[in-house]
């Protein structure tokens, strides 16, 4: 038995959803490999061979591995699966962009966004943006599994892989990437930070919401998140969403602001340790999940935590 | 050029759902059913396509139970020009089995883009344009926020880990869609009255030759834990004490 995962990373650094997804791996149990796909991606692969219990870690750099072109992967990864019972990628926006591509390449059903491990052929995922979780059995000799970081602790440090390189097969000409524009900022990333700032609809504008929900952020070290209501509205940009089709998060602390607690926003922060609504309608929805409710306009509330955090 | 949208019937989103006690799975009897909400975005975008002269034809699929009629009725309104219904009766189909349906109309419609909703609220999966991309052998283009169409290429801006990225895409190719591409139209009651005109061909999936059985075993569909609620405090103040105390979080 052994158990590919594929590596999150940004062809510098290493994401802690990594980990978490090696964890995920190694409940289901055999020797566990990790491919580190990208381009200049040596330092990643360094570090995922400091994982403990992964067997070997596998390098594959070009180009378009390194612009996440799904065609890319799935003609390395195919292949490759020949030498595996199952491949496993954590669920972020990447991850769920290329897995069904191999799953479906493979003629193998994939199994979504798993957040446990019953045994190597039975999983627990969320359906129904997380109000109910179902048990699945699969039959089928090789498995494709996108797995939900939070939901599983991160392998510890202390391993020393070796780094194997493999050969990146020939792009794909029929697509081909143009340019992005990513977020840059110095706070920790919203999926993997220990504390998230939410900020909703009822802040009104951008202008307002970088003026509230930003300097808490800063103040508690936190990462910044929104409704899906504050990013429809142009108050934050897309990769703050937290929720049913955003980011899943499970900090220590969530503190949401103005955010009355939509269904598909509860699926994206239900899981959190420790969660602080702040919203002056006492009946939101958001203070049934909420450990400490305070129910007041976060115009006057906000600057009063500021103060009270000193 | 033509353009294929794939649509599916949901569980309306502001349903709350129940889990049957008997833990075999979700109660949808008497319940409100809806188009998908990201389909009805990729409904949009393709009539959109039409109302700009990129695109000549729009046709709408849905792979499911013979009610998908109804959804597939909403699209023809919101300005779709033909419906096909592949007739799954009461089966319960995998992304897999969709995504090989969907191929096989593919085969018989042959469209230049096949334009559809990044996931279905029910399932969660986010795998069926992903899945009729690889058995096509088409490129993708996921999670898409803005789309451009123009000799013979898409230039696709996608939501992304971290941002947005942009990639161009040789036609045929499929397109995924996210929440920002578009805010769906109401359909009007006159084109509510048209649509009831429009062509919808129906066919039942076993006609289409493809393999659709389950390789996953639904064991059992079980209620989340539930979160005890908590309590309110008086002020920031009195927050940031039990955050420090009770909590241990600061």
């Amino acid at each position: 038995m052994a158990v590919l995962v594929l590596a999150d990373h940004d062809n510098a650094s290493l994401k802690d959803s990594t980990h978490k997804t090696v964890s995920a791996a190694q409940a289901i149990g055999g020797d566990v490999d990790v491919l580190v796909a990208g381009q200049n991606a040596k330092a990643v692969a360094e570090a995922a061979s400091k994982i403990a219990g992964v067997r070997k870690v596998l390098l594959a750099e070009s180009a378009e591995l390194g612009q996440g072109l799904a065609e890319a992967f799935e003609a390395l990864i195919v292949p490759l699966a020949a030498n595996y019972d199952a491949v496993l990628t954590p669920a972020t926006a990447q991850g769920k962009n290329l897995s069904p591509r191999i799953a479906a390449k493979l003629d193998v059903s994939q199994i979504s966004d798993i957040v446990g491990v019953v045994d190597a052929n039975t999983f627990v995922r969320p359906i129904y943006a997380g109000n109910a979780l179902e048990t699945v059995q699969s039959s089928e000799a090789k498995k494709v599994i996108t797995v939900r970081p939070t939901a599983f602790k991160a392998a510890a440090e202390g391993g020393s892989a070796s780094v194997e390189s493999v050969a990146a097969p020939a792009a794909p000409a029929k697509v081909r990437f143009i340019d992005q524009r990513l977020v840059k900022s110095a706070r920790p990333e919203l999926a993997g930070a220990k504390i998230v700032v939410s900020g909703g609809r009822a802040l009104g504008s951008a202008e307002e919401f970088q003026k509230v929900i930003e300097p808490l952020a800063d103040k508690l070290g936190a990462a910044v998140g929104a409704s899906r209501a504050a990013v429809d509205a142009g108050y934050a940009p897309n990769d703050y969403q937290v929720g049913q089709t955003g980011k899943v998060v499970a900090p220590e602390l969530y503190v949401a602001i103005g955010i009355s607690g939509a269904i598909q926003h509860l699926a994206g922060m239900k899981d959190s340790k420790v969660i602080v609504a702040i919203n002056k309608d006492p009946d939101a929805p958001i203070f049934q999940v909420a450990d400490f409710g305070l129910v007041a306009d976060y115009k006057t509330a906000v600057p009063e935590l500021m103060a009270a955090l000193g | 050029m033509k353009v294929l949208v794939p649509v599916k019937r949901v569980i309306d989103y502001n349903v709350k759902v129940r889990v049957k006690p008997d833990q075999t799975g979700v109660d949808l009897a008497n319940v409100k059913m809806s188009m998908n909400p990201f389909d009805e975005i990729s409904v949009e975008e393709a009539v959109r396509l039409k109302e700009k002269g990129v695109a000549t034809e729009v046709v709408v699929v849905s792979v499911g139970p013979t009610q998908a009629q109804e959804t597939l009725r909403t699209a023809l309104a919101m300005g779709a020009d033909r419906a096909i219904l592949v007739d799954a009766g009461a089966q319960d189909l995998e992304p897999l089995a969709v995504a090989k349906a969907l191929k096989a109309v593919v085969g018989e419609e042959s469209p230049e883009v096949v334009v559809i909703g990044k996931q279905a609220i029910d399932g969660d999966n986010n795998a069926v344009g992903q899945m009729l991309a690889a058995l096509l052998d088409w490129p993708q283009a996921t999670f898409a926020s803005e789309v451009e169409i123009a000799g013979g290429k898409a230039k696709v801006t996608r939501e992304v880990d971290g941002g947005l990225q942009t990639l161009e895409a040789d036609l045929p190719a499929v397109i995924t869609v996210d929440l920002r591409l578009n805010e769906p139209r109401y359909a009007s009651l006159p084109n509510i009255m048209k649509a009831k005109k429009k062509p919808l061909d129906v066919k039942p999936l076993d006609s289409l030759g493809v393999d659709a059985a389950p390789r996953l075993k639904v064991l059992k569909v079980a209620e989340p834990p539930k979160r005890a609620g908590g309590v309110k405090v008086e002020s920031a103040a009195d927050l940031v004490t039990k955050l420090k105390t009770e909590a241990g979080v600061l």
